[in-house]
């Protein structure tokens, strides 16, 4: 491909990873043609035609390409220069497909554009949203430290996801999380870490455990604190008030704000999914949303089945798998959704435990070299921007990955440059690209 | 740098999520199996091809069973949308309900998306109909089955019959790979050569996708297996004779058994009341089968290898060879038999009075003299060479069993009875010891009643026995396999060895044929003619405890020669000769001439429609309503005409019986003595010591 003599464009670009981006497409075309692989089919002629997933993925590629040689041929002022507009675009163009919107498997979240192809906004606003938090942190006047630019950019990134929930686009919505990489590394407290990951605890324990259970446990717990440090309390006894209102809190997320969620917030297909997670079934008949908004997006088939086949796919590899196109899962299409958000499991059972095992080598020496480029950085604002980079790529396929093997509810959101699917592939080389391209310019200080 | 640290916190974290997803990935990929036999149950669909199975021929090589394709109405039930559904119910004439309710029985077996079996067993017509339909009816198809077809509508105890396997049966078989849906021979030669009949079955393998339809071979076939034929069989039966066995017995219960002395093969084996076995195939079956197991004759049950019967006086002639091998008598030995046996105190009757009927051996079994044949038994028992009654009695039993008596035969069909020659054991236990019986305790043994009993396989092998002049081949109706392979050689190996070789000297042999040629000559038999032949034989009538005396009989023809030797037991229907004796004739001449002279079809004729069903089998189908029992599930006489090229028998064929041959009829029976009234409710062991014995020869 042409991005072969990159070097032409600008010095210092990265080549590692331009060649694992180049494996990485490679391998994902590979996938969804194992997907769509049917022995009758002339293949030579598809390709042509572009009227299989698998060579619509490679004019995708091709697409690609040309724009990654674009940013390149970029000046790298122009990513700071357009940050803040860039996302007041992507936000309006959020809006808009509330009004132009198309509706695909029940996510009104695309834009009809010409030749029967599709843009989803909001899959690229998270490109704009990398771009403005790293122009936002690397402003001077920015204090990180203060919780006032914490709730900026907080709300900044918040924005977009909210919007992504009312477009019944939850996988998206989740992913802007993945900011919290890079705020982190930007001077977050580690508090705020520990108070999610205590709360994330805390969730779980509630879809677990009976309420009264757990109510006793954290009862216990808070007069053990108090009990072991009572002395501390005598002098100061303000801050036993504190693990009164942390109790409070708890108590008050058990009982109300968890179940709320689920019953409110949550669609009940949603619902059922995290719950199955543990092993629980969840009673639809509890949820007031689906309830007043039914029929939007409702799976035929039992919420497990997805889980439930990949897990099979996956499993049936066994440690050198089935062989290249001799997967029986794959061929028999009983995997939904194989060629976009389960594309894993058409490579875990076509070549085992040891591909898996390399692939997964692959994506995590990717995401060190990331890091190590986000490093290197002199400029906050590549800094900030690769982090985030980091934070995307990584929590896509984490989740991606872990839902295929069952560690995390179904969550619609694609694997990088693995996925079947023009826009995802395009989002990902544009944030990837640009992170080159700002790598490039590396010793400058981008402002 | 400022926080820099934290680079490497968010590795770590990176590191320990990945880490998490590679251990489920060795949990899934590496430690459970359980996801491989998922994946190929789910997409794997094994499509098993039945071969046909063999066929069995008679001596001419016509097929006695064969295949046909039979067509079953198969519908997916996902695909039948717009069938026109009053086309279909007037062709199959069930009702628009009873297509809703076998529609939700298809899919409650099978799903919405498999084939299911809508109506099984299509007849002709039917099928005709759908063919023409078969546009209008979508999602609906035809689909072949080979099923078992019986062209002459015969020897169905012998054949058996093949049925779906249950539970029981795969828990039985679990090695030899059946599977449920699966057909197997259950009885008769279907069962005892189920693995040459059925062949190797072929499995193909396919791909199936998520919505069961059918994607391609899987592995390119690689795994596939090709379906083999079952190999044929071929066999010594006698279609004609074998047919005219079961016809002759028509409205009686009873047996026939005809074997060629020289090979040990079956000719004919017919029970009665039997059914055509046509009857219990395809669509027939499941009206057929109810009432073949609840009619209280026991239309199933074999009696040729199964039934035990009393041997009567037929057993006379083995009494007298073992007498003339211990050297007890000879040829000359008589005896001064004046009606009555009086030496062991309680006079037994005899029928004859006059004076010389056994005075010699030859005329003792012409005469059936019982007299004669009690006295020769206890002269065994007490034979002063083994010093006791016990010693006697077993040396007495060793012959007979080496005559192929009181033991398994082995002949090749399955669940043959073994009948009885008694234990010592079982005189011991019923006399109080050994020391407190002798040869008068089990007197009637001597003339084949007491606890004796054989089956008429083993009777008819008896024959075959003497015909031989000491030896037979153990029964068995296969002669061949096509191309024998090395376990068939083994198992037909007993077939193709001489049993039994005794040591008795020929000259003994032509004394006792000597004696049963003059049964057929001045003796018992003597009405009883095969044109063209001589024979020998012998005529028995058996004292049982269920009514009337057995009828039975006995022989093996041409004496010079034998070719055939037969058997015949009609239950409960007096005399041996009048009844048994003369469809012993006709089995022989059909055999031995292969067509029946003029007056012998008359005979037939006769024979065939006489009715000696016992009268508490006939009260039985009143009492319990089953009157449509009385006429018996039997034989298709038409094919029987056909075959034979003859006068069709219509049901009032003995009122059309030439007037001279219901004379010779009469004279025939009239030459008899008469019917002496029996007690109806006596029992062997009774008979042994009940002082006066009616026997009557």
């Amino acid at each position: 491909m042409a991005t072969t003599n990159n070097n032409n464009f600008s010095k210092g670009t990265d080549l590692a990873v331009i060649a694992l981006y180049l494996i990485m497409v490679a391998i994902g075309v590979l996938c969804i043609f194992m997907v769509e692989y049917n022995p009758n089919l002339n293949w030579s002629n598809t390709v042509l035609t572009a009227k299989t997933n698998f060579s619509k993925q490679i004019y995708f590629s091709i697409f690609c390409a040309a724009v990654a040689i674009f940013i390149l041929l970029l000046d790298s002022k122009v990513f700071t220069a357009f940050a803040n507009l860039s996302y007041a675009a992507g936000i309006l163009l959020m809006l808009a497909t509330f009004v132009l919107g198309k509706n695909i498997n029940g996510s009104k979240s695309w834009i009809p554009i010409a030749g029967g192809f599709n843009l989803q906004p909001a899959e690229l606003c998270k490109i704009f949203t990398a771009l403005f938090i790293a122009k936002f942190i690397s402003k001077p006047e920015t204090d990180f430290k203060k919780l006032q630019s914490h709730l900026i950019a907080g709300a900044a990134i918040a924005l977009p996801a909210i919007l992504s929930i009312m477009q019944h686009e939850m996988g998206l919505a989740l992913v802007y999380s993945a900011f919290i990489f890079a705020m982190y590394r930007e001077g977050l407290p580690p508090v705020i870490l520990i108070v999610l990951l205590s709360f994330a605890i805390l969730v779980i324990a509630t879809l677990l455990l009976e309420p009264t259970v757990l109510a006793i446990i954290l009862t216990v717990l808070a007069g053990f604190f108090i009990f072991s440090m009572i002395k501390r309390f005598k002098r100061n006894k303000r801050k036993i008030l504190i693990v009164f209102a942390i109790w409070g809190i708890c108590f008050g997320t058990v009982r109300f704000a968890v179940p709320y969620i689920f019953n409110h917030v949550f669609e009940c297909y949603q619902s059922t999914r995290i719950y199955s997670m543990v092993g629980k079934e969840y009673d639809c008949s509890q949820n007031k949303k689906s309830a007043s908004a039914s029929g939007e997006r409702h799976g035929k088939k039992p919420d497990d089945y997805n889980v439930k086949q990949s897990k099979i796919a996956i499993g049936s590899g066994g440690f050198w798998g089935r062989g290249f196109l001799k997967g029986t899962q794959t061929r028999g299409k009983y995997v939904p959704e194989q060629h976009t958000d389960f594309i894993f499991t058409s490579l875990g059972e076509a070549f085992g435990f040891v591909g898996t095992f390399i692939f997964l080598g692959l994506y995590l020496f990717f995401l060190f070299r990331l890091i190590r480029i986000a490093e290197r950085q002199r400029s906050t604002f590549s800094r900030v921007y690769a982090y985030s980079v980091v934070g995307i790529f990584f929590f896509h396929i984490a989740v991606n990955i872990s839902m295929t093997v069952g560690l995390f509810p179904v969550v619609g959101i694609p694997l990088p440059l693995i996925s079947y699917g023009g826009s995802s592939l395009l989002t990902f080389t544009v944030l990837l690209f640009i992170l080159l391209r700002l790598d490039a310019d590396r010793q400058m200080v981008l402002r | 740098m400022y926080n820099s640290n934290r680079g490497r916190i968010i590795q770590i974290i990176i590191g320990i999520v990945f880490s998490l997803i590679i251990l489920q990935l060795v949990s899934l990929q590496i430690f459970s199996s359980k996801y491989v036999l998922a994946a190929n149950n789910n997409a794997i669909f094994r499509h098993i091809i039945y071969p046909d199975r063999g066929i069995i021929f008679d001596r001419k090589k016509r097929a006695l069973l064969e295949n046909t394709i039979s067509y079953d109405l198969v519908v997916i039930p996902n695909e039948a949308k717009g069938v026109d559904t009053a086309t279909l119910c007037a062709i199959l004439k069930i009702d628009k309900e009873e297509y809703t309710k076998r529609m939700i029985e298809v899919i409650v077996k099978n799903s919405r998306v498999k084939l299911g079996i809508f109506e099984p067993f299509l007849s002709t017509e039917v099928y005709a109909q759908i063919t023409e339909n078969l546009y209008r009816l979508p999602g609906f198809s035809l689909s072949e089955r080979s099923i078992r077809n019986y062209p002459y509508n015969t020897a169905a105890h012998v054949l058996g019959y093949v049925a779906e396997v249950d539970v029981k049966f795969l828990e039985k078989h679990e090695a030899e790979g059946y599977e449920m849906g699966d057909y197997a021979g259950m009885t008769g030669l279907e069962k005892q050569y189920e693995s040459v009949l059925m062949g190797q079955r072929g499995v193909k393998r396919f791909l199936r996708d998520n919505k069961g339809k059918i994607q391609g071979p899987f592995e390119k076939g690689q795994f596939d297996t090709v379906a083999i034929a079952g190999r044929n069989l071929y066999t010594s039966m006698d279609v004609e004779v074998q047919q005219l066995a079961e016809k002759l017995l028509q409205h009686k219960i009873g047996s026939v058994v005809a074997l060629n002395p020289k090979t040990g093969s079956v000719i004919a084996m017919a029970s009665s009341p039997g059914y055509n076995p046509n009857l219990l195939t395809g669509n027939q079956r499941r009206k057929t089968i109810g009432r073949l197991l609840t009619d209280t004759a026991r239309p199933i049950y074999n009696r040729a290898i199964k039934g035990q019967y009393p041997p009567g006086s037929t057993f006379k002639p083995m009494g007298a060879l073992i007498a003339l091998d211990e050297g007890l008598i000879t040829p000359s030995f008589g005896y001064n038999c004046f009606g009555l046996y009086t030496s062991c105190g309680d006079p037994r009757k005899c029928e004859h009075h006059n004076a010389g009927h056994a005075a010699n051996l030859q005329l003792a079994l012409a005469n059936s003299c019982n007299s004669y044949f009690l006295q020769v038994f206890r002269m065994a028992i007490d034979n002063p060479k083994y010093h006791n009654a016990k010693l006697g009695y077993l040396k007495w039993k060793e012959y007979v069993n080496s005559f192929g008596l009181g033991r398994r035969l082995g002949i090749d069909l399955p669940s043959e009875n073994r009948a009885s020659i008694p234990d010592t054991a079982q005189y011991n236990k019923d006399f109080g010891g050994a020391k407190y019986w002798n040869s008068c305790f089990m007197l009637t043994l001597g003339i084949g009643q007491d606890r004796m009993t054989a089956t008429p396989l083993q009777l008819a092998n008896a024959m075959a026995f003497i015909a031989n002049e000491g030896y037979y081949y153990t029964p068995h109706f296969v002669d061949s396999v096509e191309e024998e392979d090395d376990i068939d050689k083994e198992v037909l190996a007993k077939y193709r060895t001489k049993q039994a070789v005794t040591k008795i000297p020929k000259e003994y042999f032509d004394i006792i044929k000597e004696g049963m040629h003059g049964v057929t000559v001045f003796g018992t038999a003597a009405a009883v003619k095969v044109p063209g032949h001589e024979f020998c034989a012998k005529t028995g009538t058996a004292q049982n405890p269920h009514g009337k005396n057995h009828s039975l009989f006995v022989c093996f023809a041409p004496k010079d020669d034998p070719k055939i030797a037969v058997a015949v037991v009609v239950e409960n229907a007096g005399f041996g000769a009048t009844w048994a004796g003369p469809i012993a004739g006709l089995v022989m001449e059909k055999y031995l001439n292969d067509s029946l002279t003029k007056e012998s079809k008359t005979k037939m004729d006769y024979l065939a429609n006489v009715d000696l069903m016992p009268a508490n089998i006939k009260e039985w189908y009143i009492k319990n309503n089953k009157t449509e029992m009385l006429v018996p599930l039997n034989y298709n006489n038409d094919e029987l005409s056909d075959i034979w090229d003859m006068e069709m028998v219509s049901e009032q064929a003995p009122v059309k019986l030439k007037l001279d041959t219901l004379k010779k009829i009469d004279t025939f029976q009239k030459n008899k003595p008469p019917a002496a009234p029996t007690p109806s409710k006596q029992n062997n062991k009774e008979s042994a010591i009940n002082p006066v014995q009616k026997k009557k020869k």
